[in-house]
């Protein structure tokens, strides 16, 4: 198929922005969305342009760090895919397609289409953590059960993948998703009790530190997201919060 | 005598790690406080390894090239993780789990490493738990566990398919704590471009940061490379896109010898390549293997019919089909290792029975696990004589809940319903058992620069177990290494913070710098990719899952012209001193080039099969086990360790003698 990229180009941090046309012809189907961004580079190149810039690593959907806005939406038009598994099917001969780094002021652009999502990094450093040693010093981990039922809802939140969707796809930039799921995970084991109260005190914290917005419960994030982290974990995040604050 | 000297602690076997921990030196609190080091790769192996030293109170710098630690590739892997906890009760112990990981590596590995890593394995569950990984459980609150190919017991632990991410992110969440408390510094979208050495110990790195293309100098009192494999020399492969191995050949380059490269794992179970476009391999974990059945058409006129479209799998009756690993290998069946599901897929496909376009596939079906489980949901939900279709809808429920990540990442690439019609698969370059040669303490043949995790070669021989890397990289970073570099930095208690004003950093900054102009100054006629594609072709062609001696020496000759070429032609795009990940692939592949070379070189050196590495002048010529690989112990039952001197071609070969004095070397048959 031929398609038209309308693809947002920025030289770096400081150097304003502007969206070029490139046209693109033999695009198949099969191809992921990453790989038809790869025929286009390998086109600039032999030309002498600069390729354009992503973040992509994995390409299997796990590390988080493709984070594309494609005609608008985080990953694209596919439900829970990231841009890496969105394959070129979903798209018809003759589409214009626009591809957009995500926007949130936290995630200033790097270049061209990637960003800054240290934000994400530091929301973790704040209080994403069990404080055990890791010398192997401990119980057996058979010593406290954990019922199954918590166990799936823990792994559930903790399948987050960091990649910042929830953000790009909230018209307030909020981060309550990704910090909540991080939350929940601790808060729905037992071995995440002991700090509940400081973990979810100094997260929140720390997220509006870096400037992302409120939560207005529109729930955009939950239906952006590739990894379907759901949006009970913002409300028992905020159970957690009341509690705490109520304690703190 | 050789001059490798692996330090193997003297002793029974299973008191070797304890005595050893009980003789080493230690470094008292205060003057950790005064001792630096630096950890490049913050997967399981770099994160753990991190966390660990920093909550020792020792000053560590790491190094990522991903814009977050939580994005090295550690987070792809699937299946689980290895344990002897015997939680199950049907026999497993340290001694089995070590036993199943030298007779699984194929007699290549070294006894002591690999009982160190089964000794402490259980000890990995109970940290993790404690951290908070979420960990698969049954209905009783207790941990799961299910089984992996080579192995007749169940001690693999795992979280949905994605048990390499929950264990990353539990290392990242121990290097987290370490960071709020200041004691991890941590160099994000940060490459490491050369090792530096100062009266012959590892004492720095020269690094760039990939935002701002500025080269800079870190130095310390040792320096930890746990920065994975090099699979991605086939470019093609599992591994990610910036998977690479640029600190492990700086190192290589600068004096640690490299061990073993031709030991390459390629994963039977990989989602086929679809055509010329393709720029990375998917994996669909061996897990699979528990519930899915292998299988071609018996008929080879029914694999030209699937091949052509006229016939559908599900159209072919039982009698139709060969299960092959089935018939080949009773007593092990699916779950053979992972070296004999791939070459036994290669010889169906070679011979013709191949199911998709290229006819390089295979088909993996969970038709009969749906029924069984169906049949098992619907006894325990207390539903009689069930219909067919609530049969099929409970039995997929089943499996839903086991694999669900995976059979929807499946259907999201290929486009079809794994559900409703069989997998198609073939095998991939997932793993390297190579890596940088290292002894007991897990120390490079350079003092001071250590190789943790899949950037060492020690534990997993010539073919590594399914699960076995995780608790490898997890063993290294949290319990290995804390212990065997404060025997090294024992010694450095008195000596300061390393300067970095000095004429070796210099002159390592300066080659670092020509050789980027170099590398940005090529003559320009072709992308990086375009090298990287053709290096990757030659070796899947002549260094692939069977290899012989002409083709080998080929290999050798056409990768020593194309690495010619491309210092000539390459053409890199934009500048230096800003982000160019174009400049970052040139770096990468320029030292592919190099060590593909002496991968093949070190495959030709090898005239036996074994493991991973099959050669095809080296096979069984009769009885049971006709046809199959042919190990030689009397010739080849050593390490490699190559020494760098110059040219690929010109490295030389220095043998570790593997002793094995509590396993009875065989010949592995999973018959």
């Amino acid at each position: 198929m031929n398609l038209t990229l309308k693809i947002w180009r920025q030289k770096d941090a400081k150097s304003q922005g502007k969206i070029i046309d490139y046209p693109i012809s033999g695009v198949e189907g099969d191809m992921s969305f990453l790989e038809m961004l790869d025929v286009l580079n390998e086109e600039l190149i032999i030309k002498g342009e600069e390729p354009v810039v992503f973040d992509h690593d994995c390409r299997e959907g796990i590390c988080g760090a493709c984070s594309l806005q494609i005609n608008g939406e985080p990953h694209g038009p596919d439900r829970l895919v990231t841009t890496c598994q969105l394959h070129m099917r979903k798209f018809n001969d003759g589409d214009t397609i626009f591809i957009e780094p995500f926007r949130a002021k936290a995630f200033p652009v790097v270049k061209d289409l990637m960003v800054d999502r240290s934000a994400f990094d530091r929301i973790q450093h704040a209080g994403g953590y069990i404080s055990v040693n890791t010398s192997g010093n401990t119980i057996d981990a058979n010593a406290i059960p954990v019922n199954k039922g918590d166990a799936d809802d823990a792994f559930a939140a903790a399948t987050c993948i960091g990649c910042g969707a929830c953000v790009a796809a909230c018209k307030n930039a909020s981060a309550m998703l990704f910090t909540s799921a991080k939350v929940s995970q601790y808060a729905l084991l037992p071995q995440g009790q002991v700090e509940a109260t400081d973990r979810v005190l100094a997260m929140v914290n720390q997220m509006d530190e870096e400037g992302f917005g409120n939560c207005t419960n529109t729930g955009a994030c939950e239906i952006e997201c590739p990894k379907g982290i759901s949006l009970e974990n913002i409300a028992r995040m905020n159970r957690e919060y009341l509690k705490a604050s109520v304690k703190g | 005598m050789s001059i490798l000297d692996s330090k193997i602690p003297e002793g029974p076997l299973a008191d070797k790690w304890t005595k050893h921990k009980n003789t080493i030196n230690l470094v008292n609190p205060a003057n950790k406080r005064n001792i630096d080091i630096i950890v490049v790769g913050t997967g399981l192996a770099g994160g753990s390894a991190a966390a660990t030293l920093a909550e020792l109170g020792y000053n560590v710098k790491t190094f990522c090239y991903q814009d977050s630690p939580r994005r090295a590739h550690s987070i792809a892997a699937q299946g689980g993780i290895n344990a002897a906890k015997n939680y199950q009760g049907d026999g497993d112990s340290n001694y089995r789990l070590f036993y199943d990981t030298v007779k699984g590596g194929d007699y290549r590995s070294r006894e002591a490493n690999v009982y160190r890593l089964a000794e402490v394995s259980a000890n990995i569950i109970d940290q993790c738990v404690a951290q908070g990984v979420p960990f698969a459980r049954e209905y009783g609150g207790l941990l799961d566990n299910r089984s992996f190919g080579g192995v007749l017991v169940s001690r693999t632990f795992y979280a949905k398919g994605q048990t390499g991410q929950q264990l990353l992110l539990g290392a990242y969440s121990a290097m987290n704590r370490q960071i709020n408390r200041g004691k991890i510094q941590a160099f994000n979208r940060h490459e490491m471009l050369d090792l530096v050495k100062v009266d012959g110990k590892a004492r720095g790195i020269i690094a760039r940061d990939l935002v701002t293309g500025e080269i800079e100098r870190h130095s310390a009192h040792a320096v930890v490379l746990a920065t994975g494999g090099y699979g991605n020399v086939f470019f093609l492969s599992t591994n990610a896109m910036g998977s690479n191995v640029m600190a492990a050949w700086r190192a290589h380059r600068r004096g640690a010898f490299f061990a073993n490269p031709c030991y390459t794992q390629i994963h039977p179970t990989c989602i086929p390549v679809s055509g010329e476009h393709q720029s990375k391999l998917t994996l669909m974990s061996e897990s699979l293997r528990n519930d899915g059945r292998i299988w071609v058409p018996k008929r080879i006129e029914d694999a030209e019919a699937i091949r052509a479209g006229k016939l559908k799998p599900t159209q072919l009756s039982e009698e139709e089909r060969d299960y092959y690993l089935e018939r080949r290998y009773p007593a092990f069946g699916n779950l053979v290792p992972r070296d004999v599901a791939s070459r036994a897929a290669k010889e169906r496909c070679d011979a013709g029975f191949g199911v998709n376009k290229t006819g390089e596939a295979v088909y993996l079906d969970f038709a009969a696990a749906i029924q069984r489980y169906g049949k098992e949901k619907a006894l325990t939900s207390g539903i009689h004589n069930p219909s067919k279709e609530q049969l099929l809808e409970l039995g997929e429920k089943v499996i839903e809940d086991k694999y669900g990540n995976l059979f929807q990442m499946y259907e999201k690439i290929v486009d079809q319903n794994p559900y409703k019609t069989p997998m198609m698969i073939y095998p991939a370059v997932h793993y390297t058992m190579g890596g940088l040669w290292v002894d007991y303490n897990l120390q490079t043949t350079v003092p001071g620069c250590y190789a943790a995790g899949e950037a060492n070669f020690s534990d997993h021989g010539a073919n590594r177990l399914g699960a076995s890397a995780l608790m490898q990289g997890l063993a290294d970073g949290y319990f290995v290494l804390p212990y065997t570099i404060g025997d090294y930095l024992s010694h450095d208690i008195r000596t300061g913070e390393i300067p970095i004003d000095t004429p070796e950093f210099d002159q390592a900054e300066k080659e670092v710098k020509e050789r980027i102009e170099k590398l940005m100054s090529g003559g320009g006629e072709h992308s990086v990719d375009y090298y990287h594609k053709k290096l990757g072709k030659i070796m899947w062609n002549k260094c692939g899952m069977s290899r012989n001696a002409k083709e080998l020496q080929e290999a050798i000759d056409e990768i020593s012209a194309l690495r010619a070429d491309f210092w000539k032609n390459v053409k890199v795009p934009g500048a230096a001193d800003s982000m160019n990940p174009e400049l970052e692939k040139a770096g990468r592949v320029a030292d592919f080039l190099e060590l593909g070379e002496l991968f093949a070189k070190d495959a030709l050196d090898r005239n036996e099969s074994c493991g991973g590495h099959f050669r095809e002048e080296s096979v069984e010529q009769d009885g049971e086990q006709k046809g199959e690989a042919l190990r030689d112990d009397k010739n080849f039952k050593y390490v490699s360790a190559w020494e760098y001197k110059g040219e690929p071609k010109d490295a030389v070969l220095h043998k570790e003698d593997l002793v094995f004095e509590n396993i009875e070397l065989k010949t592995r048959s999973y018959k």
